[in-house]
């Protein structure tokens, strides 16, 4: 039975979904596109609040949710993330001709989504949750679905999702007849025993579900075409919110089940980190579309991420948080500039290089914050993304995982190029072709504000990145 | 307090730079110059004021700095704030100051767009190298290294020369950064794992400098960690088989780039070695010295001959750049005291030789409009004053006595023939290329056939006294290097008696295994 606690340790994810409720029948009475924003943007904004709250009762526990420190930072994360594509997709939808408020209700569910699946304390919520987070992302990226692209772009997500999902109930499927149990407390207690066979296979299953949501390869080769093709809001929360979700539960799972802890499964996750790192940077070499070569370098970020699900201890836990903290901040402030400036929508989104080309002498704040993004995941000193590398560099030598400290500073390495190439085309000379660019007035609106302020956030945690560090030392897994 | 305005006025200044283009074109330049001389006002008054011939006490703490600034920044892995001072760094500083004025004063007319972005870069260059000068908390030291890169970057992509086909500065540029930053996280992870290790025996996170010396670790792991260190310096010495990116970037920088490189940011390499890789791998710093004077040697011989053999100014220049820091790889890891005097003395020549010879190939190319000296060729007497200073930095660079580079190379050579006697003759064998590459500038720019009679403007009196200074101050130190030597006397003492300490160690290990 759900105590007052529990209740109250749900309250946000309640909130998200009464928002989205209330955005719904809003829909149904008028058409608003204004104030539907509105309500969603003060929804999240309220559920964040109650996130705030909430996050000091300490460790609580509902049948089939835990409530712990990791769980209030990815629900902040999946919240705070929202909030940023809400206000983006405000701008970039404005010109957009069809219906253009339920974009903010599929947001809303895949948020709801997100949620329940950082907290997902059994297999059934984190089917539940994934499945949610999932659905609503389809109609997103589909959601300019006369544009080609973005058709393409939301059935290749489903269809390979779906078959991902398939993986992951077999898996699910397995592991119950192993062990006759599909909570995570029970299934390490069924696995107590010894890890059997239909067990093993059973979490590979899982291992194999979970990775596709990361796109980490071998399993990514969805990832460059739905980033292209995606309508930019949409795609800013794939990357941001939805995978934080997915690594979070990975954490979770991996942690808590014995079953990774063996030789073969950690020699298997390093070697799926190690490829990831590596194949990411070098693919992202040759791309001439910026939204795929964030794609591409978001992949080469979840093999650096991978490094604290195989070494899997205190300061794991830690540096999990810090790199997606550091992640999050950086990735939603470079796919914001990417959406400023293809809004209002237009068709194709700005998204091949040439269209940067100059931005820094016309639109000098604007290139500033993509520059400190890019700066950011090449991780140079003094932005959030060198913070987060030095954790995880410093994870792999107190591990002692030398092939893993390797891949990384290899990746790094390979990595500088192209987030080079993209800093260098904002300041080139600008050519006579034709341009994409945002409204005049882009730094006074919602969409501006984010991005200016991710971008303060992004030099902040660099320079005094004490705070985040001191948060960060407290987390732990329940 | 002073130190942190020391970094900060740079960057402010910047700021100015950039926001100031708007009231035309002259306000940067006079915003970024002044900053410039402010720095190195305020590093001179400190020189003035200080005692840097602190007499060393059995409690290094409390008389090893001459200035101290200490706060604490991320408490969880015990990385602080700590800047400090002594007699090197106060040294590099006035250096930094010096030539950071002299790059901005060189580029009045070479750069003509964007210039308030061209001196925001600049700028920010200066800051970041005077904040690794600074640094010993070993975090922030490594934030410093690699921060200074981007706007180093920008510098080279954005107001390069283009280069031969297939050269472009943006390559140039992206070659520079990749190769820099890479072996940077090399020394990223040598750092964590030195800090690990550290934690491993005292149960405490600190990534300050003092207390991190001696650390006890195993043989083979400190090895390996020094590598991790010296292969960063070594890349932005640089040592031969590492040096791809500085001929390119040379060649293709703008005149102040060049200045910087070659005046300080090669610098921060032998600062980076004399600091932190001999004092906190004595032992296995010491086991490596005879490779990283063979690789010395060879760097001395390849740097001149190749130099021997371009075409083009700035490349040439580049060349005869990795041959002088064969000396100062040599002479570091001699390690005697009057070694490590003599690369000193000879770094602070080098960036005197250099920047000039890199900013009269500057003021060349604004005249004659070309880098390549097969379209060059008597020019003496059609340039005014020029190929007199010319010459006068070509003596320098080949150690004529009377220049400051003489003292250097000859403290270098004099210290090293105790501990290694074959390199030290190696090493002045090469002093004849040295004649001859120096030889071929002057005859092919400035003797042999003309190839026209046009007749060029003459230096103005922004070049003229940019020149004349440089002049003064090679010979000055070059008849007055006490000077230095006394600065840095501290120093260079501490360094060698780790040094010592570290063969001492070694032979008792080898003994012990001997046994």
């Amino acid at each position: 039975m759900l105590t007052k606690t529990d209740m109250m340790a749900l309250t946000p994810v309640i909130l998200v979904c009464a928002t989205a409720i209330t955005v719904m029948l809003g829909i149904a009475w008028r058409r608003q596109h204004a104030v539907t924003v509105l309500v969603s943007a003060v929804g999240l904004n309220i559920a964040l609040l109650s996130l705030f709250l909430f996050g000091e009762l300490g460790t609580v526990r509902t049948p089939m949710l835990v409530f712990d420190g990791v769980t209030i930072l990815g629900m902040g994360m999946v919240l705070v993330s929202s909030l940023a594509c809400a206000t983006f997709s405000h701008a970039y939808l404005d010109g957009y001709p069809g219906a253009r408020e339920e974009f903010y209700l599929l947001l809303l569910c895949a948020a709801a989504g997100g949620m329940v699946l950082t907290a997902a304390d059994h297999l059934a919520t984190l089917f539940f949750g994934l499945e949610l987070l999932s659905m609503p992302l389809y109609g997103m990226l589909a959601y300019t679905f006369r544009d080609r692209n973005s058709l393409e772009a939301g059935i290749k997500y489903l269809v390979l999702s779906a078959t991902a999902t398939a993986f992951l109930l077999f898996g699910m499927a397995l592991l119950y007849a192993q062990t006759g149990h599909l909570d995570i407390p029970g299934l390490v207690e069924g696995m107590s025993g010894g890890v059997g066979p239909w067990a093993l296979a059973g979490v590979g299953l899982v291992l194999v579900g979970l990775c596709f949501k990361l796109s980490i390869i071998p399993f990514h080769l969805w990832t460059p075409d739905v980033y292209q093709g995606g309508p930019g809001p949409a795609v800013t929360f794939l990357a941001t919110a939805s995978k934080v979700a997915a690594f979070i539960v990975l954490l979770r799972i991996v942690e808590a089940i014995p079953a990774f802890h063996g030789a073969q499964a950690q020699t298997l996750l390093a070697g799926l980190a190690l490829l990831t790192m590596l194949a990411g940077n070098v693919l992202a070499l040759l791309q001439a579309n910026i939204k795929r070569l964030l794609g591409y370098s978001s992949i080469a970020h979840f093999g650096y991420l991978l490094v604290a699900i195989v070494v899997a201890d205190k300061l794991a836990v830690e540096t999990g948080g810090i790199y997606l903290i550091t992640y999050l901040v950086t990735t939603l402030g470079a796919f914001g500039v990417v959406t400023l400036l293809s809004s209002p929508y237009g068709g194709d989104d700005a998204s091949a290089l040439h269209h940067y080309r100059g931005l820094f002498w016309r639109r000098p704040y604007l290139a500033a914050v993509l520059t400190v993004a890019m700066l950011s995941l090449a991780g140079i000193p003094f932005t959030a993304g060198f913070i987060g590398k030095f954790y995880i560099i410093a994870l792999g030598v107190e591990a002692q995982r030398w092939w893993l400290v390797a891949g990384i500073v290899l990746g790094s390495a390979i990595g500088l190029y192209y987030y080079l190439r993209v800093t260098i085309t904002l300041y080139l000379m600008e050519p006579g072709m034709q341009r994409r660019d945002a409204p005049n007035d882009w730094g006074l609106r919602a969409g501006g504000l984010v991005v200016l302020l991710l971008a303060v956030l992004m030099i902040l945690m660099g320079v005094y990145p004490a705070p985040v560090v001191h948060w960060m030392s407290l987390l732990s897994l329940a | 307090m002073i130190l942190v305005w020391l970094i900060l006025i740079p960057f402010i200044g910047g700021l100015f730079c950039w926001r100031a283009e708007r009231w035309g074109d002259k306000v940067p330049r006079w915003i970024a110059l002044a900053t410039m001389l402010l720095v190195l006002i305020t590093t001179l008054v400190l020189w003035w004021q200080g005692d840097y011939q602190l007499p060393k006490t059995g409690s290094p703490e409390a008389v090893r700095w001459a200035i101290e600034w200490h706060v604490p920044w991320i408490p969880r892995f015990g990385i602080d704030i700590h800047l400090a001072m002594d007699g090197l760094s106060l040294i590099l500083i006035a250096l930094t100051g010096l030539l950071g004025a002299l790059a901005v004063i060189c580029s009045w007319k070479e750069i003509s767009n964007r210039v308030g972005f061209f001196h925001l870069n600049l700028l920010f260059i200066l800051g970041g190298v005077v904040g690794v000068f600074l640094s010993i908390d070993l975090f922030l030291f490594f934030c410093f290294w690699e921060m200074m890169l981007v706007p180093m970057y920008f510098l080279i992509a954005l107001w390069g020369h283009s280069g031969s086909a297939g050269k472009t500065r943006i390559r140039t540029a992206t070659k520079f950064f990749i190769y820099t930053q890479a072996s940077g996280l090399l020394m990223l992870v040598a750092i964590l794992a030195l800090v690990f290790a550290h934690h491993a025996s005292s149960g405490v996170y600190t990534f300050s400098y003092l207390e991190l010396l001696g650390t006890p670790m195993s043989e083979t792991f400190a090895y390996w960690l020094m590598l991790g260190f010296f292969i960063a310096f070594a890349v932005k010495l640089p040592v031969v088989p590492l040096h791809g990116w500085l001929p390119d970037a040379h060649a293709q920088a703008p005149t102040a780039g060049s200045v910087d490189l070659a005046g300080i940011l090669l610098k921060t390499a032998a600062y980076g070695m004399l600091r932190f890789c001999l004092p906190l791998f004595p032992e296995a710093s010491q086991a490596f010295a005879p490779v990283a004077m063979a690789l010395g040697v060879i760097g001395i011989f390849y740097g001149a001959l190749l130099a021997a053999g371009q075409q083009d100014v700035k490349r040439l220049i580049a060349y005869t750049s990795i041959s002088h820091m064969g000396f100062v790889l040599i002479g570091i890891y001699a390690g005697t005291s009057i070694a490590l005097q003599g690369v000193i003395v000879l770094m602070v020549a080098h960036a005197f030789s250099a920047a000039g010879l890199f900013i009269l190939s500057g003021q060349l190319y604004e005249r004659v409009h070309t880098r390549d000296l097969r379209l060059m060729g008597g020019l003496w007497g059609r340039i005014d004053k020029l190929p007199v200073f010319t010459l006068c930095f070509v003596a320098a660079s080949l150690g004529m006595p009377g220049t400051a580079n003489f003292i250097g190379e000859f403290l270098v050579l004099f210290g090293t023939f105790p501990v290694a006697p074959i390199v030290t003759v190696l090493a002045s064998v090469s002093m004849v290329l040295a004649v001859l590459y120096s030889l071929l500038i002057m005859q092919r720019v400035h003797f042999g056939p003309p190839q026209g009679e046009v007749h060029f403007s003459g230096l103005d009196w922004r070049e003229y006294s940019m020149m004349l200074s440089l002049v003064a101050l090679v010979l000055f130190f070059g008849f007055y290097p006490q000077l230095l030597v006394d600065t840095t006397l501290a120093v260079t003492n501490e360094v060698h008696q780790l040094f010592t300490s570290g063969a001492v160690g070694a032979a008792i290990q080898s003994l012990a295994e001997a046994r």
